[in-house]
């Protein structure tokens, strides 16, 4: 097919979400030309999220209107180098977006900054745990960056998407309620924390008496009506419990519709294409700088837009698979322990518990994605790991992110899984449960990476790329250990009965987790065992950026969001006052 | 409430608006593809509404009648959604919650014919951890899995599963859903996990899809459907909020009240406020 040359641009991003529109906005402002390319179709909070069609649980969040079309596009999946993978035909574990806005529509919201720890992983577990703190496969590293290099560009991220919460440390001052745990602030949050509900205030109440320091879980649902730094006016959460999985009606949940891009939009130097899917990167032919990208257009023509920067910011899978598919950078090898493409794929280790009452009424359809309280008492290295068999950990929380019956209709273990004792549990349960979860954090493996499938391809004729994925020891003794402390908290409660499932076994590609996926791309100081420097540069063409998870060298035990946030900025940044100052590698 | 008479009003309520609320048909337009296909009829009401539409009167169950289903597909489904989730004293089970239309619509629609499922092969069966890996849409799994599991059921008790005592259905159930009961065309657990999964969904979607009748499951599970704004609840704590459910359609056709936003506004059913 003969493809149509377009105009150059000055940037191009491959992806319109949370990352592609941060930065489309920001170099837009810079003076840039910018185009967006976007796979999927426009939507809007109007008419898109309207009332009250929006409010259709089937539609949304069990055939998954708002996610990728896998009929087009997916990956494949196995557990183990020596396995054969098969695609993910259906979506489960994980819901990746695909449209305006891609999966920042229909996020909870929960976020957070990781901890300073976080980012240098490695040296810190063998400063305190000796040099066999990390198992012999495992690829953990540091990111090349500190929690102080992305203060401001968290801060700048918080302010942007209007978060609601309440700072634990203001310039290293511990603050009361707060969470004692984090990295020191700049400043508090733009807007107050959520209001709880009885879950929340129950959870917080028996971690309390337990000794831990409980607090609102950081928010992107708008506790007041915000004005954010672009101008864009977000009205209050109500609390009507369709967040995950769903827009919201209200544009009050913080998302590129409501928080970036009608601003971004009204730029004469922005131009937005949708149902455009990229195609590729092409190259130059010393295959040290990009040229243009190819895309195909709803109707099946294909173009070439050339442009002077590329951004991918196509999410974690798009990401690596672009780079994968260009030849940008030299694939991973897990035998030799060489390359950096698809190198240290991780993902979230999350668990749960649930505590049943006779005597409560938790209203549980009630809530907000990212109502909640959390205890961080069990992150990161917040606790002495010594002689426990692990590194790293997650938070302890009680959310209520606002249930709905299809899928969530808890009864008591033991119960049947259908029939009249089913129907009679399910009759006298609902609202009478709530919820825990350990959000843990997975380290990076040389068995844990990402690559081109041989066999299987995409609606476009291109390969699949191919996960290979499992949970090693270190996290299923954290999750063990982890579960246990929510087990603790939720006991405390006096509940009537309790199930409680530490994470065990082999990874499941069928139910769902968390679209958390995070590396594949990842960012450091060494070219040796990094894809991207640590501005998220390309270190073999320097003219692509890769922007997104993609660049975590493992993952923590938070959402990852507001560190995609915090990191597109930073990119931004970069960009603005030393790239164009200097095309090239940006230097330390 | 009494389920027949809600039925009828909420047909009622569907014809009125029919006659009413529809815009004036474009004379120009084609006429539909092709005029065998069930769906002419209704597309030439929508074109003659001077014809049809003003003296049109409602035809109980014309809304259930089943497009993909056949005879002994649809009395195999309503057997088994009547034992997954039983009439009791609790209310309606899925059968009378409409279930089997349903699952009928979803088998009829995208979700049947796997619109949104990768479908290019090979084929291989894979490790549960891979996920589903068949290549049959589930319309196609609910047609061999229904024809198999009937078959064995006349080897092995002389009779369909629809004619069964209702112990035994629960046995075949357990069986399908354990694998100790082996099908040809598609693994028996993912047959059952499809239909108790489609069953609870038919029993808990929005009525609009065909279940859930007169919000059954909703009503079991105290779930108000369109939501309220909570603002002003979430901070009332262990108080029960207990109300008439509200759906899609009661608000799109105006039998709900909603507030400016377009949030339902509830009628409680307990007292407190
Ligand atoms: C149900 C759910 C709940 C979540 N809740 C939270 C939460 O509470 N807290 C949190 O921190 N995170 C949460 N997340 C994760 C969050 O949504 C992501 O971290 C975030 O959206 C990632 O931003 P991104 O820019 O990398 O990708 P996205 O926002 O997904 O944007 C990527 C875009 O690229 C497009 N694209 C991909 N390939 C191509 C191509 N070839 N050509 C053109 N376009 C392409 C996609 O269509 C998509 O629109 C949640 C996710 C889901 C699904």
């Amino acid at each position: 097919m003969t493809a149509t040359r377009l105009k150059p641009v000055d940037v191009v991003t491959v992806g319109v979400g949370v990352s592609g529109t941060i930065l489309g906005k920001e170099l837009t402002d810079a003076g840039l030309q910018v185009v967006g390319l976007e796979r999927g179709a426009p939507r809007d909070t109007h008419p898109d999220f309207d009332m009250p069609g929006i409010h259709d649980e089937l539609k949304y969040s069990r055939r998954f209107e708002l996610m990728q079309d896998l009929s087009r596009e997916t990956l494949s999946f196995r557990n183990a180098p020596g396995e054969t993978a098969l695609p993910m035909r259906q979506l489960g574990s994980f819901l990746p977006g695909e449209g305006v806005g891609g999966a920042g529509v229909h996020w909870n919201g929960q976020t957070w900054r990781f901890l300073p720890w976080d980012f240098e992983t490695r040296s810190r577990s063998i400063a305190r745990y000796g040099k066999d703190a990390l198992a012999a496969d495992c690829t953990s590293q540091d990111w090349g960056v500190s929690y102080a290099d992305l203060e401001a560009h968290y801060d700048r991220f918080e302010q942007v998407y209007g978060i609601g919460g309440r700072a634990g440390n203001l310039h290293g001052e511990i603050r009361p309620g707060g969470n004692p745990f984090e990295g020191p602030r700049s400043r508090d949050y733009p807007n107050p924390p959520m209001q709880d509900s009885y879950a929340t205030a129950l959870f917080a109440q028996a971690s309390t008496a337990l000794g831990y320091h409980s607090f609102p879980m950081p928010s992107a649902n708008m506790t007041r009506g915000y004005t954010n730094p672009y101008g864009q006016t977000l009205g209050p959460c109500v609390y009507c419990g369709y967040c995950e999985r769903f827009g919201c009606e209200m544009g009050a949940k913080a998302s590129p519709q409501t928080a970036v891009l009608p601003a971004l939009l009204a730029s004469p130097r922005y131009q937005l294409r949708t149902r455009a899917n990229v195609l590729r990167v092409n190259l130059d032919s010393q295959r040290k700088r990009a040229v243009s990208v190819s895309y195909v257009d709803a109707r099946g023509r294909e173009f070439e837009q050339p442009a002077e920067i590329v951004l991918l910011t196509s999410y974690v899978f798009g990401n690596v698979r672009h780079l994968l598919l260009a030849g940008i950078g030299r694939p991973y090898d897990p035998v030799a322990n060489q390359g950096v493409v698809g190198r240290n794929y991780a993902y979230q280790c999350i668990s749960g518990v649930t505590a049943f009452f006779e005597d409560k009424a938790f209203n549980p359809f009630m809530g907000a994605g990212a109502l909640g309280q959390v205890v961080d008492e069990f992150n990161g290295d917040n606790f002495d790991h010594s002689g426990l068999g692990f590194v790293g950990g997650g938070f302890i929380a009680c959310s209520s992110t606002g249930t709905r019956p299809i899928e969530s209709h808890p009864v008591p273990p033991g119960t049947p899984r259908w029939g009249g004792a089913w129907k009679k549990a399910v009759a006298h349960y609902s609202g009478r449960s709530l919820g825990i979860v350990a959000h843990g954090a997975v380290q990076s493996y040389r068995t844990n990476y990402l690559d081109i499938d041989p066999t299987y391809r995409d609606a476009c004729g291109l390969p699949l790329l191919r996960m290979t994925f499992d949970f090693h020891d270190n996290e299923r003794r954290m999750s063990e250990y982890l579960t246990a402390r929510a087990e603790a908290i939720a006991r405390a409660l006096a509940p009537s009965a309790v199930s409680a499932a530490a994470r065990s076994g082999r990874y499941s590609i069928v139910p769902y987790q968390s679209t958390h996926n995070t590396g594949g791309a990842v960012m450091g100081a060494d070219p040796a065992t990094s894809a991207v420097n640590p501005y998220l540069q390309s270190w073999d063409v320097p003219n692509v950026f890769v922007v997104g998870a993609s660049a975590f060298p493992q993952n923590a035990g938070y959402n990852p969001t507001g560190t995609v946030g915090a990191l597109s900025y930073r990119v931004a940044d970069a960009i603005r006052e030393r790239y164009l100052q200097r095309p090239g590698p940006i230097a330390g | 409430m009494d389920l027949s008479s809600s039925r009828r009003n909420f047909l009622k309520a569907v014809t009125a608006l029919g006659a009413a609320g529809l815009p004036p048909a474009d004379a120009d337009a084609p006429p539909p593809a092709s005029a065998s296909a069930p769906a002419a009829g209704s597309g030439t009401a929508l074109m003659h509404p001077a014809h049809h539409g003003a003296h049109r009167g409602a035809v109980p169950g014309e809304a259930e009648a089943f497009q993909c289903l056949t005879g002994p597909e649809a009395a195999f489904v309503e057997a088994a959604i009547g034992v997954l989730i039983p009439a009791d004293e609790l209310g309606p089970g899925a059968r009378e919650a409409g279930v089997a239309t349903f699952i009928d619509r979803q088998l009829a629609g995208a979700f049947g014919t796997a619109a949104r499922t990768y479908r290019l092969g090979p084929w291989p069966e894979g490790t549960p951890e891979q996920g589903f890996q068949s290549r049959l849409t589930p319309r196609e799994i609910y047609r061999a899995g229904i024809a198999e599991s009937d078959a064995y059921c006349r080897t092995h008790y002389g009779r369909g599963f629809d004619a069964l005592e209702a112990l035994q259905r629960e046995e075949v159930l357990k069986g399908l859903e354990a694998g100790s009961i082996a099908l040809e065309s598609v693994a028996a657990p993912l047959f059952f996990s499809l239909l108790l999964a489609n069953t609870q969904e038919g029993f808990f979607a929005d009525p609009m899809y065909g279940g859930n009748r007169d919000k059954a499951g909703w009503r079991l599970a105290g779930f108000p459907g369109v939501a309220a704004a909570y603002v002003d609840e979430i901070g009332k704590h262990n108080v029960p909020y207990r109300v008439e459910p509200v759906s899609i359609g009661d608000v799109q056709q105006g039998r709900a009240p909603v507030d400016a936003h377009g949030h339902a506004l509830h009628t409680r059913l307990d007292k407190r406020s």
